[in-house]
C-alpha cells in the first residue's frame, strides 16, 4: 500500500512541483494568517507574539461589545451593504438590458467601451476625481452657483456620503457588472426570440419572456456572491472617499478596524475579534443566500 | 467551458437575432434609451476630460475658474515638477517594480498552478481545490494578515506588494477552466514522444494559449500598477510607496506632504496650484491604464473573464 502511494507520487513528481509555488503561496499568505485568529481569545503581546500571549477566553469579544463605535460601524455597513444590493445591483440588469436593446452593433460596443473603463481606474484615483468635481470649487458647485442654488459640502455632509458613495459605486462599476448579463444574453438562442416574435411578442414581452428568464440565473448567483459580502462594505471606496466628518454615516467595520488597531489603539487582539466577527458572519450569509436562492428554484452556487 | 460558449455566441448571434428586429422604425423607446446611454457616456467621460484639463492648466486660469469644459490653458509646469521632484520619481520606480516583477510572478505561480489544477487523477488534487476555493470566502482578516507579514520580515519590504498577492484565485480559476477546454489529444502525443508535464507546459500548452494568458498578464498588470493599499499598510519609510498611495496622502494631506518635501525644486515661487499638481499625478497614475485599456478591452469583451463564474 505504502510503496504503490509512493510510486503515484514519483509518477506525479513533475506534477506537484509545478504546483509547489501555489501551495506555498496559499499556505504562506492564505492559511499561515488564519492561525491568527487565535489571537480574537487572546491578550496580544508582542514580545510573546500569537502563541505566546496569554489565552483570555471571550474577553475581547465583551469589550469589543462595549464599543459604541464598533455597533455604529456595524450599522453602517449593514445599510451600504443593502443599499447596494438595492439601488447598484438592479442598475447592471437594467444597463445590459439597455445596451442590448441598440441595434447598431458598433454603438453597443462603442457604450461598453466607455461604461467598463473607471473600473481599471483605483479608487485612489477615482476620489481624486470626485474632490475635484464634487470639492467646493468643482464643476458641479460652479454648476450649481451659476443656476443661482447655494454650493453644497457634498463631501463632509454625512447624509449625504451614502448617497454619494452609491453613485460613485453604480458610475465606476455598472458597465463592468453589465457586461457578465450581456454574455449570458448574447448566448441566447436566436430562435426563442424568432419563435416569440411569431407569436405576436412586442419588444417588451420578448424582453420579460426570453431575456428575463436567460439571465435570472447570473443575477441570482451575483446576489449570492454579494449578500456573502455584505459584512465587507466596499472598503476601497469608503477608505478613499470617507473623513472624520461622515464617520457618523460612512464608517464601516473594516474601515473600523483599520483605525482602532493601527490609530486609536484599541488593540490587536480586539480588532483581530471584530474580523473574526465579521468572517464568520459572511460566511453564515453566504451560506443562507445560498439556501434561500436554490429554495426558490435557482441555481445556487453550488 | 462556459466561458467557450458565451465567447462563440457573442460573436456569432446578433447578427442572426436582430433580424427579425432591424426593419422596426426608431420608436419612443429607441429615443429613451440612446438618450439614457448618451447621457451616462458624458457622464462617464466628463469627470475625465475635466481633471486632465485641470493637469494642463495654470494658477492664472485656475483662479478665473475657466478650466471646467474648455481648454483655456496648455501648461505643463506641473509636469514638469513632477518629473523634477525625486519624492514622485521613487514612487513611479516602486509602481514600476511591482509591476514588472509582481506581474511575472504573478503569471508564473498561476499558470503552472493552473496547469496542474486543470489535471485530474493525481492525489490530493480534490484538497487542495477545496484549500482554494476556501480562501475566497473565509480569511482571517487584517490584523492576524498584519503580524504574519511582520513575522515574515515583508513590512517596509517591497515584495510585500507582490509575494501576497502572486496569486488572484478569480483568475487562476479562469485558467483551470481555460485549460480544461483544450483537446487532451495534443499532450497525450507529446507524451508519446517522451516529454514530461514540464515541457508539455512550455512547449504546447503556452503557445496554444496566449490570447488567455495575454489576457490575464493584462488584468495582473492593471492590478499591480492599482496598487496603493499595501503601500499605506506596510510602508512607513516613504521612499517606498507606490505611485498610487503617494496620490493618496497628497489628497487627504496635501500640506503635509509637501513640507515633508524637501527639495531644490522651490514650490512657492513656482506657478503651480495644489490642484494643479493633484490632478497631473493622478493623470500620470491614470495614464498606462487608459493605454492598455484598448488590448484589455478587445479581450474582455468576448467573454473571457466571464463565462467561468462558476468554475
Amino acid at each position: 500500500m505504502g510503496k504503490s502511494i509512493g510510486k503515484e507520487l514519483y509518477k506525479f513528481r513533475y506534477l506537484y512541483l509545478l504546483l509547489l509555488p501555489t501551495l506555498l503561496y496559499y499556505a504562506l499568505f492564505q492559511y499561515l494568517p488564519m492561525y491568527g485568529v487565535l489571537l480574537a481569545f487572546k491578550d496580544f503581546h508582542i514580545r510573546e507574539g500569537i502563541l505566546g500571549s496569554p489565552w483570555i477566553g471571550l474577553s475581547n469579544f465583551k469589550e469589543l461589545v462595549g464599543q459604541s463605535d464598533f455597533w455604529k460601524a456595524f450599522w453602517n455597513t449593514v445599510y451600504i451593504s443593502c443599499g447596494r444590493i438595492i439601488f447598484e445591483f438592479p442598475v447592471a440588469i437594467i444597463l445590459a438590458l439597455m445596451i442590448n436593446e441598440v441595434a447598431r452593433e458598433k454603438l453597443k460596443k462603442f457604450y461598453q467601451t466607455v461604461y467598463t473603463f473607471p473600473h481599471f481606474i483605483s479608487w485612489v484615483i477615482i476620489s481624486g476625481i470626485m474632490f475635484n468635481f464634487l470639492g467646493s470649487a468643482g464643476v458641479l458647485n460652479e454648476l450649481l452657483a451659476l443656476l443661482g442654488f447655494e454650493k453644497v459640502t457634498f463631501l463632509t455632509d454625512p447624509s449625504l456620503f451614502r448617497p454619494i458613495v452609491f453613485i460613485s459605486s453604480i458610475w465606476k462599476e455598472v458597465g463592468w457588472s453589465a457586461i457578465i448579463y450581456l454574455a449570458a444574453i448574447a448566448g441566447i438562442n436566436p430562435e426563442l426570440y424568432e419563435a416569440a416574435y411569431v407569436d405576436g411578442a412586442g419588444r417588451f414581452q420578448q424582453l420579460l419572456s426570453v431575456t428575463w428568464p436567460s439571465i435570472r440565473g447570473t443575477a441570482g448567483i451575483l446576489l449570492i456572491l454579494a449578500v456573502g459580502n455584505a459584512m465587507n462594505g466596499g472598503f476601497d471606496q469608503i477608505f478613499n472617499l470617507y473623513n472624520p466628518g461622515v464617520y457618523s454615516t460612512g464608517d464601516i467595520i473594516d474601515t473600523y478596524v483599520y483605525r482602532s488597531a493601527f490609530d486609536s489603539g484599541l488593540g490587536f487582539g480586539v480588532t483581530t475579534a471584530i474580523g473574526l466577527f465579521k468572517a464568520v458572519l459572511n460566511f453564515a450569509l453566504l451560506y443562507s443566500a445560498n439556501f434561500i436562492v436554490k429554495r426558490l428554484g435557482g441555481e445556487g452556487l453550488v | 467551458m462556459e466561458s467557450n460558449t458565451t465567447a462563440t455566441a457573442a460573436q456569432s448571434s446578433p447578427e442572426v437575432r436582430q433580424g427579425p428586429r432591424r426593419r422596426r422604425k426608431f420608436s419612443i423607446a429607441d429615443f429613451v434609451i440612446h438618450f439614457v446611454l448618451i447621457l451616462l457616456t458624458i457622464c462617464t467621460i466628463l469627470p475625465f476630460y475635466n481633471v486632465v484639463l485641470m493637469s494642463f492648466s495654470n494658477t492664472a486660469a485656475i483662479s478665473k475658474q475657466l478650466v471646467y469644459l474648455v481648454p483655456t490653458t496648455f501648461d505643463l509646469s506641473a509636469y514638469s515638477y513632477i518629473l523634477h521632484e525625486p519624492r514622485f520619481l521613487k514612487a513611479l520606480l516602486v509602481t514600476l517594480f511591482v509591476t514588472v516583477v509582481g506581474t511575472s510572478i504573478n503569471m508564473l505561480v498561476t499558470v503552472t498552478g493552473a496547469f496542474v489544477m486543470s489535471k485530474t487523477g493525481f492525489p490530493g488534487r480534490k484538497i487542495v481545490m477545496s484549500g482554494i476555493i476556501f480562501t475566497m470566502f473565509f480569511n482571517g482578516g487584517l490584523i492576524p494578515f498584519y503580524l504574519t507579514m511582520k513575522n515574515l520580515h515583508l513590512i517596509n519590504n517591497l515584495l510585500v506588494m507582490v509575494l501576497p498577492v502572486a496569486v488572484n484565485t478569480f483568475y487562476l480559476i479562469i485558467c483551470i477552466a481555460f485549460f480544461r477546454t483544450l483537446p487532451a489529444a495534443l499532450e497525450e502525443s507529446a507524451k508519446i514522444d517522451g516529454a514530461n508535464e514540464l515541457q508539455v507546459l512550455v512547449k504546447i500548452i503556452v503557445p496554444i494559449s496566449m490570447p488567455m494568458i495575454a489576457t490575464i498578464t493584462l488584468f495582473y498588470a492593471v492590478d499591480r500598477w492599482n496598487e496603493w493599499w499595501y503601500g499605506v499598510l506596510f510602508m512607513t519609510n516613504v521612499n517606498l510607496l507606490p505611485m498610487q498611495a503617494l496620490l493618496r496622502e497628497l489628497l487627504t494631506n496635501y500640506a503635509q506632504v509637501l513640507s515633508s518635501i524637501t527639495t531644490s525644486v522651490q514650490l512657492q515661487n513656482s506657478d503651480l496650484q495644489p490642484e494643479m499638481l493633484k490632478m497631473a499625478v493622478l493623470v500620470v497614475s491614470a495614464l498606462p491604464i487608459v493605454c492598455l485599456y484598448p488590448f484589455l478591452q478587445k479581450y474582455f469583451a468576448k467573454g473571457v473573464m466571464i463565462g467561468s463564474v462558476k468554475g
